[in-house]
């Protein structure tokens, strides 16, 4: 009995060491793991709410102040950014002006008439509720006016920030009916609140004008809409908000304000790899600055982007939407009165402008598929004053670029039509007063020729007294709405006989083209070869038949 | 066991590369002139890959097939000879339809007959570098850049000798399918092809 009890008690000898060690080791694993959650807890208290800027501008006393009116605000804005308003005036969002660099000719919105509004010059007080200023109503605006700069646009946060036309880029400080007469009201903008509230630029801040261009939603660009303020991954893979969440400035580097990537003077064929911290980045806003001019796994696709912009297999339809955009806007019909003689307007089904007695008629698209250009960033514009051929459409811009031409590649284009009126005898595009309240507005008085008589007055030009309605047409590279990878183009959507790139000349595309005449010796040689063969047998299976 | 009248002609090898080559021959002509745009059958994409696909295939196989080319002798069979020509000429002409004898005989050691020796020659040595040397070309297009060779290319010139090659492909494919039907029965030379054996009429 002595050995086993022996044996037994050397066996519980381990028992108790054991459970107390095991005791020992639990409570100090569970006091750690409190005082780790009680250091986590600490260290969420000091990142959670990591604030986006270094600075609160809710916080300065420089904005804690009622203010009257814009510069105001400008002007406690330049109170610390001593040199905002200066870096503001060399970019077009102020100047609207662009330097075409081969012929040193003044475009920009200032210069050109489109064929869309036509001409800001005589409607300022319309037309610079899109420009990143205040109180340019006419042409004695200083350009020098440092508080006459709007830094609220871009930089509210709020979204409470409006500028309406009729107002010179000044938002309304007084509570008014918009439109007039419709019985809607715009309460005043609290300028303290916005300039409490600045930070960057969000898509909304860039889309309260570039969303809207042409007077509606997706009017303008086709590619830009108010979609896109919350977009999802169909509409564009980077914006997508669940997503990337890429605001405007994410590509549109933008430094000293001067915002990156414009359409006047494109990189329309940017080459070599992705771009690198450090190095000097001449076009940030392109494709290939992230993507590289070689992004595909095969090699036979990075051999495209040789011939092709990225955007032209990528962005498949341009205003993928109900939104849609204006193909066409036809100057010609306004001034046509409803029924009981007085101005009228009306509708799609979709519930976009279709008619109105003030502008004219408009056709409407939605997820429409592009049109292709050589395209070599560089573009001719027609500016005020610019001699035209009546007898056939006027291009209101050119896009310059060639299949010869290292620097062009083919892109999507959004091709505007359109048709507006132009002096009978000078032969140039007219300029028009259309918008305001006094008795040669067009949109007031529905009367072309006096509309334009004032409009010309303005621009400067001498008018023959005659007018008439031109063709004319205006293109416009699409860049925006990138399409998530499995929404690219597929080969055969141009590799075909009838493909997307119909039109492109100077380029061999295997399917769709050939060479008719080898074509035709070929294929002659074919039948003849079967015909031969046929003939051949056929007589074999006669003789056969004779002797058998 | 060859006997007075049958023959062992091809053997295992030699038929699988026949037969596997007409596969890659005529997958190439369907997609190559679907890529060429002259029908719809596969979609471009798929064709190209095919087509692709079809080529590294048989440029393996002819890999294989030079091998065994030179290690059995067997590329003797396609040195050229005018002699007999011809009465080749003659009997194609006139007398298989009086039913003539064929004056070539098949052996082992001279399966082709005279005319099929410069034709085959004619292939290989003439229409094969024209069809090979485009299609690389136009194969590896990515890469002239980096070849150095862009700036004598123009990727036009290479696809139409490239389909030029097509063209006489297909005229080869159609005039060799029927004189495959030329043997003493209209299936004779096929069933030899299949078995390896030639029956002599």
């Amino acid at each position: 009995m002595r050995a086993p009890q022996s044996m037994m008690s050397s066996r519980f000898r381990y028992v108790l060491p054991l459970l107390a060690a095991v005791s020992l080791l639990a409570a100090v694993s569970l006091l750690a793991a409190s005082t780790a959650h009680a250091a986590n807890a600490k260290l969420e208290q000091i990142i959670a709410p990591a604030p986006h800027s270094t600075a609160d501008h809710s916080k300065f006393k420089e904005l804690n102040r009622e203010f009257m009116n814009g510069p105001e605000v400008t002007k406690a804005c330049l109170s610390c950014h001593t040199e905002a308003a200066k870096q503001v005036q060399h970019t077009k969002h102020w100047t609207w002006e662009s330097t075409d660099p081969k012929t040193g000719k003044m475009r920009g919105k200032k210069n050109i008439i489109n064929n869309y509004c036509t001409s800001p010059v005589s409607n300022e007080n319309d037309c610079m509720a899109c420009h990143a200023g205040y109180g340019w109503k006419d042409d004695k605006f200083d350009f020098k006016a440092e508080q006459n700069v709007d830094c609220l646009v871009c930089h509210d946060q709020t979204g409470t920030y409006r500028k309406l036309p009729g107002f010179a880029g000044h938002p309304v400080y007084k509570r008014v009916e918009f439109p007039h007469g419709s019985g809607k009201f715009v309460e005043a903008v609290d300028l303290k609140k916005v300039a409490q509230s600045i930070g960057m630029p969000t898509r909304s801040n860039c889309g309260s004008c570039h969303f809207f261009g042409a007077g509606g939603n997706g009017a303008k660009h086709g590619d830009l809409d108010s979609s896109l303020k919350h977009p999802g991954k169909y509409l564009d893979v980077h914006m997508d908000e669940k997503g990337l969440d890429f605001s405007c400035t994410t590509c549109h580097v933008t430094s000293h304000h001067e915002v990156s990537g414009s359409r006047y003077d494109a990189a329309a064929a940017v080459k070599g790899p992705a771009h690198i911290r450090g190095k000097k980045d001449e076009s940030p806003a392109s494709c290939q600055s992230c993507h590289s001019n070689k992004p595909h796994h095969e090699a036979m696709l990075n051999q495209h982007t040789e011939k092709l912009a990225c955007q032209t297999c990528h962005i498949p339809e341009y205003a993928r939407n109900q939104i849609g955009t204006e193909s066409s806007w036809d100057w010609s019909l306004a001034t046509q009165m409803g029924p009981d003689g007085k101005p009228m307007a009306y509708k799609d089904s979709a519930g976009r402008r279709s008619f109105d007695s003030k502008k004219g008629k408009w056709e409407w698209d939605s997820y429409v598929i592009p049109e292709y250009r050589w395209y070599n960033g560089y573009s001719d514009y027609k500016v005020i004053g610019d001699k035209i051929d009546p007898s056939q459409t006027v291009h209101i811009n050119e896009v310059g670029g060639s299949a010869n031409d290292p620097d062009s590649r083919i892109w999507p284009v959004k091709v505007h039509r359109g048709k507006q009126p132009y002096d009978k005898v000078n032969n140039y595009l007219t300029v028009q007063h259309t918008a305001g309240e006094d008795a040669t507005a067009l949109w007031h008085n529905y009367d072309w020729q006096k509309a334009i008589a004032a409009g010309m007055k303005a621009a400067n030009l001498p008018y023959s007294g005659e007018y008439a309605f031109v063709d004319t047409a205006m293109t416009w590279p699409i860049t925006h709405m990138v399409a998530p990878k499995g929404d690219a183009l597929s080969c055969a959507q141009c590799h075909s006989k009838h493909g997307r790139l119909q039109g492109i000349e100077g380029i061999y595309m295997p399917a769709r083209d050939s060479n008719r005449w080898l074509d035709l010796i070929g294929w002659t040689l074919v039948v003849l070869t079967l015909f031969g063969v046929l003939l051949h047998g056929a007589l074999r299976l006669y003789a056969s038949k004779k002797k058998g | 066991m060859n006997t007075a009248n049958r023959i062992y002609l091809y053997n295992r090898y030699e038929r699988f590369w026949h037969w596997s080559q007409a596969l890659l021959v005529i997958s190439m002509l369907i997609t190559g002139f679907e890529v060429h745009g002259s029908f719809d059958l596969f979609g471009f994409e798929q064709a190209v890959n095919l087509h692709t696909l079809s080529a590294w295939t048989l440029l393996t196989l002819w890999a294989f097939t030079i091998f065994w080319q030179f290690t059995t002798g067997e590329w003797r069979q396609y040195i050229p000879t005018l002699k007999k020509v011809d009465a080749m000429v003659r009997y194609y002409a006139f007398g298989i339809f009086r039913h003539a004898p064929n004056p070539f005989h098949k052996t082992a050691d001279k399966k082709h007959n005279p005319l099929q020796r410069l034709a085959y020659l004619a292939l290989l040595s003439m229409l094969s570098p024209i069809i090979w040397g485009s299609g690389l070309l136009y194969l590896f297009y990515a890469s002239w850049a980096s070849l150095g060779v862009d700036g004598y290319l123009s990727l036009e010139a290479v696809a139409l000798v490239h389909t030029a090659g097509a063209f006489l492909m297909l005229v080869f494919f159609i005039a060799h399918v029927y004189l495959a039907t030329t043997g003493h029965t209209p299936t004779a030379h096929i069933k030899t092809m299949v078995t390896g054996w030639e029956e002599a009429d």
